[in-house]
């Protein structure tokens, strides 16, 4: 994209030279300071992990100067700063209560992260392949160091673990309750989920279809729909618990009422899409008004009927995890999180989280890819 | 397409106004919903009633049997008129401060609404800046702005609450946060796409003028993208109510329309859980509402409204 600040070029390029010059001075800094507040420990008495800051302010220098392998430099750099830290969190002198020493060794780090990463944003790419590949490992390496800064800042200020666990213990849990996670997933997602979103949104789709034909239904739902859509649909589920019982039905129920509007009104609008001169082709060429459906209002509609695939992805988990809340057989992610969280042993709410984004994302992700499939055809898809 | 003019135009040959037939559709399709409403009512509430007079063993009449569905104490679907008296009464007759009026319950939920809202709002708009301005971090952040929407926020609510309460907030601020968390992303996708929506043509006007980032950002950037705030906050106010009611859940039932939903189905108090929803729908339509009359007004005193 174009920017306007491109005359700050320079500004930015010199701060950048800068930064990795004081992420440099920092890992050596930190040499001097003390690591613990309590024990007497200093990386001065370990020489690999000596080295190994040596190293890392050795990268950060190189990184400096614009250039191709400045990005990878600088990775390098980042990479030994926190193998670096974790390593030293294992020490139970420094974990809990972590000295200046430490602190701006994670500084340094981060600066020298963020930086790598902007040198990684502006590298000139050749292809479309290599763009892509770029495009994908900076978010990813981005989501990489948060997770990386979580752990420091648990570990090294000792936060309680009943407040907030470090993502190594949670990553720990959600391996050794694979088990009770699986049949929470089948429960939640594969039971509630999935049964209500396919409901859902084939009963919109349908009802939708069915609108589209008498007009004064169509100009008497719209605006019903678009109220509906703004109401806080997940209220219902207690009346949907009390009429389907505590099992998936009811769950399914209240996802399939969230996932109807918005496909109701999406759809509706996809329908409109195909103008005047297409209906008058399709009407010269004696096509029947089901013909005409399957061949040029649906094709026409799909762009709009994925996104309300899409928004309803994320809207079907959301449902079916609050019903949960309103009581449940003895499993499912919601269930699980609220008795978890009763009991105070967070890391494992934090698993149950970690296994509904996963899942969320890889949903969202099929139906985008189904998407791509399916309407090659759009503008959008044809840059 | 006839039969939609034929409807169309008997009424106009009556001389009925128009706006009556302009909104004669959503009139007939609302009041069918209403009919279906009671006709759901009578079917799904006979056999319970039938059941009460077997077991008191007293003659009934088909009148007696429908007059007894829409008129149970906890029926499996309550009645709209039994939903909308319960919503008056629990609205008009109880002092504001007690937990029984369900202004009250409205009055917490709103409260926590608008202040995630708010919370959302500004740092969705900052967010938005920071990514529009800051090349790295639209490369870097906006892909997990995207996917935090399809982390379940709301299963995170608990945990905001409980980990919140442990260091001593309580109140309004933890829900509001889930609010917050809730409704800042259309806020800023909507403001990306609004603070970007200025043509290259017009961004090299202002770079011939040597206009500075500051400059074009609050001569172009920000006007052009008030449209786009307006949209996006309409969404986020909904979504602000939903995280507030959700939010309500895991505190154990205090006060709100959450915890009226939650104990409503705990003493099967359907009629209650009934007209909370109703009190909800309210709440959210207004708020809708408002911040459509704000975005006209503001168009309208910026000379560009249509």
């Amino acid at each position: 994209m174009d920017r306007a600040t491109d005359g700050d070029g320079d500004v930015t390029a010199r701060a950048q030279v800068i930064g990795f010059w004081l992420a440099a001075l920092g890992l050596l800094a930190a040499l001097a300071l003390p690591l613990s507040t309590e024990a007497d420990a200093a990386l001065t008495a370990n020489s690999r992990l000596l080295a190994a800051v040596f190293a890392g302010a050795c990268m950060f220098a190189a990184a400096a100067p614009a250039s191709v392998l400045s990005a990878a430099l600088g990775f390098i750099g980042v990479l030994l700063g926190c193998a670096v830290t974790l390593i030293l969190l294992d020490d139970d002198a420094v974990a809990g209560s972590a000295g200046w020493g430490f602190w701006v060794l994670t500084l340094a780090t981060w600066l020298g992260a963020i930086l790598t990463l902007a040198r990684l944003a502006a590298l000139p790419t050749a292809d479309n392949a290599t763009r892509w590949l770029r495009d994908l490992a900076i978010p990813i390496a981005f989501g990489a160091f948060l997770v990386y800064l979580w752990e420091v800042a648990v570990r090294g200020f000792g936060v309680s673990p009943v407040l907030m666990p470090a993502p190594s213990a949670t990553a720990k849990r959600l391996v050794e309750s694979l088990p009770t996670l699986g049949e929470d997933f089948i429960q939640t997602f594969v039971r509630s989920v999935l049964s209500g979103y396919v409901i859902g949104c084939s009963a919109g789709l349908f009802v939708a279809v069915i609108a589209h034909r008498f007009d004064f239904l169509k100009r008497g739902l719209l605006p019903l729909g678009n109220f509906v859509s703004a109401l806080p649909i997940v209220g219902i589920a207690p009346i949907m618990v009390m009429w389907f019982g505590f099992d998936w039905q009811s769950k399914a129920a209240v996802v399939a009422v969230m996932c109807f509007f918005p496909m109701l009104v999406n759809t509706l609008a996809g329908l409109a899409v195909a103008g005047p001169i297409e209906r008058d082709l399709m009407r010269s060429y004696g096509a029947r008004p089901g013909q005409t459906l399957f061949k040029l209002h649906l094709p026409a509609a799909l762009p709009f009927i994925f996104n309300a695939l899409k928004i309803n992805s994320t809207l079907a988990l959301i449902g079916a995890i609050v019903a949960e809340f309103f009581g449940t057989p003895l499993q499912g992610i919601g269930f699980r999180i609220s008795i978890e969280v009763a009991r105070m042993s967070l890391d494992m709410v934090w698993a149950e989280i970690a296994l509904a984004a996963v899942a969320g994302m890889a949903f969202y992700g099929i139906v985008a890819l189904a998407e791509r499939a399916a309407t090659s055809w759009h503008p959008s898809y044809r840059t | 397409m006839t039969s939609s003019a034929d409807a169309l135009a008997l009424p106009q040959a009556v001389g009925w106004p128009t706006w009556l037939i302009k909104r004669a559709p959503v009139l007939v399709v609302v009041s069918i919903l209403i009919v279906l409403w009671y006709l759901a009512a009578i079917l799904m509430n006979a056999p319970m009633v039938r059941d009460a007079f077997e077991r008191a063993e007293t003659q009934y009449a088909v009148s007696d049997l429908i007059a007894g569905t829409l008129d149970s104490e906890r029926p499996i679907v309550p009645a709209p008129h039994q939903v909308m008296a319960q919503l008056i009464d629990s609205v008009f007759n109880y002092p504001l401060d007690s937990p029984r009026s369900l202004a009250y319950h409205a009055w917490v939920t709103l409260s926590a609404t608008v202040a995630g809202f708010a919370l959302g709002a500004i740092f969705g708009i900052l967010l938005a800046v920071l990514i529009v301005h800051v090349r790295t971090l639209e490369k870097s952040l906006l892909p997990w702005v995207i996917c935090s929407q399809m982390v379940p926020i709301l299963a995170i609510a608990p945990i905001v609450i409980v980990v919140l309460g442990a260091i001593g907030i309580r109140g309004l601020l933890p829900k509001s946060i889930i609010s917050a968390y809730l409704c800042f992303f259309p806020v800023t996708i909507g403001m990306v796409k609004g603070l970007t929506s200025p043509d290259p043509i017009q961004l090299d006007l202002m770079r011939t003028w040597s206009a500075n980032a500051l400059q074009i950002f609050w001569k172009l950037r920000w006007p052009s993208s008030v449209p786009f705030l307006f949209a996006s906050l309409k969404v986020a106010v909904t979504i602000s109510l939903v995280g507030a009611i959700v939010g309500e859940l895991p505190t154990g039932a205090q006060a709100g329309i959450g915890a009226r939903l939650l104990t409503g189905s705990y003493y099967g108090q359907t009629v209650q859980i009934w007209a909370a929803l109703v009190a909800a729908s309210i709440i959210a339509a207004s708020l809708v509402a408002l911040i459509d009359v704000a975005g006209k007004w503001t168009e309208r005193q910026m000379g560009t409204a249509t």
